[in-house]
């Protein structure tokens, strides 16, 4: 459907630093209507004791590429392609039996709704030990007392009583906080948390991403932190990956991309936000149109039906020609880095205050 | 528990609003939802007390903001605005007439003038009818019979709302969820209101297409003077939307201001925690307090005695648990700034002093990186 032929991304070189690294991943799903393009040619890096922040809208393929991670896609109705390496193991190749090895012990997932994520017929407890006797050998004994430990370092009160309730009589902090233990249970190198916090409010939210922090400093795992909201990124990440409709469209540290974006989908995104300091006589400018359909995505850069700029581009280029993002800090849009300079600075930081 | 809660009055000579007149008032509503429990004979066990006497006023063509947690019974308090549901306690008055327990005919004239927008566009709209039917049948139900017919009241409704006036006929299913909530907006402008009450209208959407519903919403609001009770949970969208805020907390009002003075000088110490608590897409914000509150909201079977934020606040004394703090204009607050709140806070939401962190496992935890 694109124009495109070769294969983009040339692969970044991995450095000795990165633990999880992802190359050209493709996700395909076939439906009754076609084969849906969920993660399109994806490549990406985390290191040891970072976070990686991932932010794009509903459908952008940010939690596809993570269950592609740890391989919870049916096999029978999902394609995955690409390489997905893990301390230099590829997880693609890996067998189920390798996989089951890998999930909960050296990578680990904190899911967004904790009430559908934790088993209703099970004590919390018994959750939180059952992964730990199978990774470790461990015994019940040992099991309850590393439970208990994680329920207290996540703050839950009474650990010990705690552990024998269903996770319908905790509340919704606490069951969040209980999923966190879940996944720190086995020290795991790799923690994705996908929209861990957005099912909270807000005074939730706060003490939950500090915890995340704070942890992430005792174990020193690397995290992937997948959401829709710039703020929450801005306290959590380290590097930030920017995705629309299945591929990374901006790549960078945090600082980088929200103080200078370069992508006409992340000047979107920050100027659609309102903000506590922001001028409220300034009227929000949303990103016109809605996300595409990843059935039929649009032909060259998947965001230009949305873009304001592409009459600055050449001929066709924007709808003819997928722009590709070059390796380290870099935006996939044919404007010239000129050209998103002036933009920028004329057009969008007045804007956001 | 309302007598001590009142000043409604003051709110009433507020700045900027002083001229307006008052629309709708609610003085000390409450919501018992009871629990029934026991067998064989249920009885009630005790009640859900979702809004425990609240007073606020909404004037004409103004948009008051109402935030809060969820559980606080912000959504309780608009759908007792509409009469979707009968308070149990307290009096609602709109334009001077008591609706509080207002019967079916007697709602009948009222209910076109406040209209409601919902949270949710996937399950608000009836799938099983086109967009034009579900926009018509406010005018149907209350006899509207606009000059053009209503049909083209529709399209230039549609229109009006940022659809194609073509896509009369289509059925809710064909829309994104942002042309969804604009169907909701055409339904709720249907009958010319002069209040909607907007539940969380744009929550549900993503946040590239929030801004459209906001900008759309801000539109209607200006262009048709329309009064909005907006509530939302998120404060940023509250403050641009919002010329007057109200925070509420476990089934009260907290605190209530116009915009400026909330979120710039908040006294009450819930105020400046949820401020605190924000995420800012900035990432050098420093200078702002940090605070972090413990564990979640209490249940609001058995609210804390006293004032009941005490049970999470750092201030908290004896005299807390025991008086309930009045909603009161407190001394170095503005004209029209309420404040419930025994010992309150600087009006500043500038760093003053050490972090405030009440959260045990996070205080744990700073501790011993501290040390290291």
């Amino acid at each position: 459907m694109t124009t495109l032929t070769k294969t983009e991304d040339t692969p970044a070189p991995t450095g000795p630093e990165a633990f999880l690294s992802v190359r050209d991943l493709r996700v395909r799903f076939s439906t009754e209507d076609g084969v849906v393009k969920a993660v399109d040619g994806l490549s990406f890096d985390v290191e040891r004791g970072k976070t990686l922040g991932i932010v794009g809208e509903s459908g952008s393929g940010k939690s596809v590429t993570n269950l592609a991670v740890l391989g919870l896609h049916n096999p029978q109705s999902s394609s995955v392609t690409g390489e997905i390496l893990l301390d230099g193991k590829n997880l693609i190749a890996a067998s189920e039996k390798e996989m089951e090895r890998i999930r909960g012990n050296r990578a680990a997932m904190i899911f967004q709704d904790p009430l559908t994520a934790l088993s209703p017929y099970y004590t919390v407890g018994r959750q939180l030990a059952e992964p730990f006797r199978k990774h470790t050998g461990a015994s019940r004994k040992e099991a309850k007392a590393r439970a208990i430990e994680m329920l207290t370092k996540v703050g839950i009160p009474q650990p010990a009583l705690r552990f024998d309730d269903y996770p319908h009589q905790f509340s919704g902090g606490m069951r969040q906080r209980a999923m966190i233990a879940m996944s720190l249970m086995c020290n795991p190198d790799l923690l994705i948390a996908d929209e861990p916090t957005t099912a909270l409010d807000v005074t939730v939210q706060a003490q939950i991403l500090d915890l995340l922090k704070d942890l992430q400093q005792e174990f020193g795992s690397a995290i992937i932190f997948i959401t829709h909201d710039l703020g929450v990124i801005a306290n959590m990440a380290d590097d930030l990956l920017v995705m629309y409709a299945g591929r990374a469209v901006e790549r960078g540290t945090v600082r980088e991309v929200l103080q200078q974006p370069k992508h006409p989908y992340t000047w979107g995104l920050l100027s659609s936000m309102p903000r506590l300091g922001g001028d409220i006589n300034e009227a929000l400018m949303p990103i016109p149109g809605s996300p595409p359909s990843l059935l039929n995505p649009p032909s060259g850069c998947p965001f230009h039906p949305r873009c304001a700029f592409t009459e600055k581009v050449d001929g066709e280029r924007c709808s003819g020609e997928r722009p590709l993002l070059a390796e380290g800090r870099a935006a996939a849009c044919h404007l010239t880095p000129e050209q998103k300079r002036t933009i920028f600075i004329d057009d969008i930081k007045p804007r956001l205050g | 528990m309302s007598e001590n809660v009142t000043l409604p009055e003051q709110q009433g000579s507020s700045d900027g609003v002083r001229e307006r007149r008052e629309l709708l008032s609610v003085e000390g509503m409450a919501m018992h939802f009871p629990i029934y429990g026991g067998f064989p004979f249920k009885r009630q066990v005790g009640a859900v007390k979702a809004v425990d006497g609240i007073d606020l006023s909404v004037y004409e063509g103004e948009s008051l903001g109402l935030v809060g947690e969820s559980g606080c019974g912000k959504s309780t308090t608009g759908r007792m605005m509409t009469r979707l549901l009968e308070p149990t306690g307290g009096k609602i008055t709109y334009r001077g007439q008591d609706i509080t327990h207002a019967g079916r005919r007697q709602l009948a004239p009222i209910r076109s003038e406040i209209q409601m927008i919902f949270q949710d566009p996937y399950s608000s709209l009836n799938p099983r009818q086109t967009v034009g039917t579900i926009i018509k049948s406010p005018m149907e139900v209350n006899g509207v019979n606009p000059s053009g017919g209503r049909e083209n009241r529709v399209r230039e409704l549609l229109e009006l709302v940022g659809l194609n006036p073509e896509h009369y006929n289509r059925f809710p299913h064909e829309f994104s969820g942002g042309q969804r909530q604009r169907i909701g907006v055409a339904r709720a402008l249907a009958l010319q209101p002069k209040l909607i009450v907007a539940d969380e209208p744009v929550s549900a959407l993503d946040v590239s297409i929030q801004a459209q519903v906001v900008n759309l919403l801000q539109k209607v609001q200006r262009e048709m003077g329309i009064a909005f009770v907006f509530i939302a949970h998120d404060l940023a969208i509250v403050r641009h939307f919002s010329e007057r805020v109200a925070v509420m907390y476990l089934g009260k009002v907290v605190e209530v201001a116009d915009r400026d003075s909330l979120y710039n000088r908040p006294r009450h110490p819930y105020t400046h925690a949820l401020l605190s608590a924000v995420p800012e897409a900035d990432v050098d914000s420093a200078s702002k307090e940090r605070i972090r509150l413990e564990g979640d909201v209490p249940s609001p079977v058995n609210p804390p005695s006293g004032c009941r934020f005490r049970t999470r606040c750092w201030k908290a004394q004896d005299k807390c648990a025991t008086d309930e703090p009045p909603l009161v204009q407190i001394s170095g607050n503005r004209e029209g700034h309420l404040t419930a709140c025994h010992f309150p806070e600087d009006p500043t939401t500038e760093k003053t002093g050490a972090d405030i962190v009440l959260d045990p496992a996070l205080a744990q935890l700073e501790k011993t990186a501290d040390t290291e």
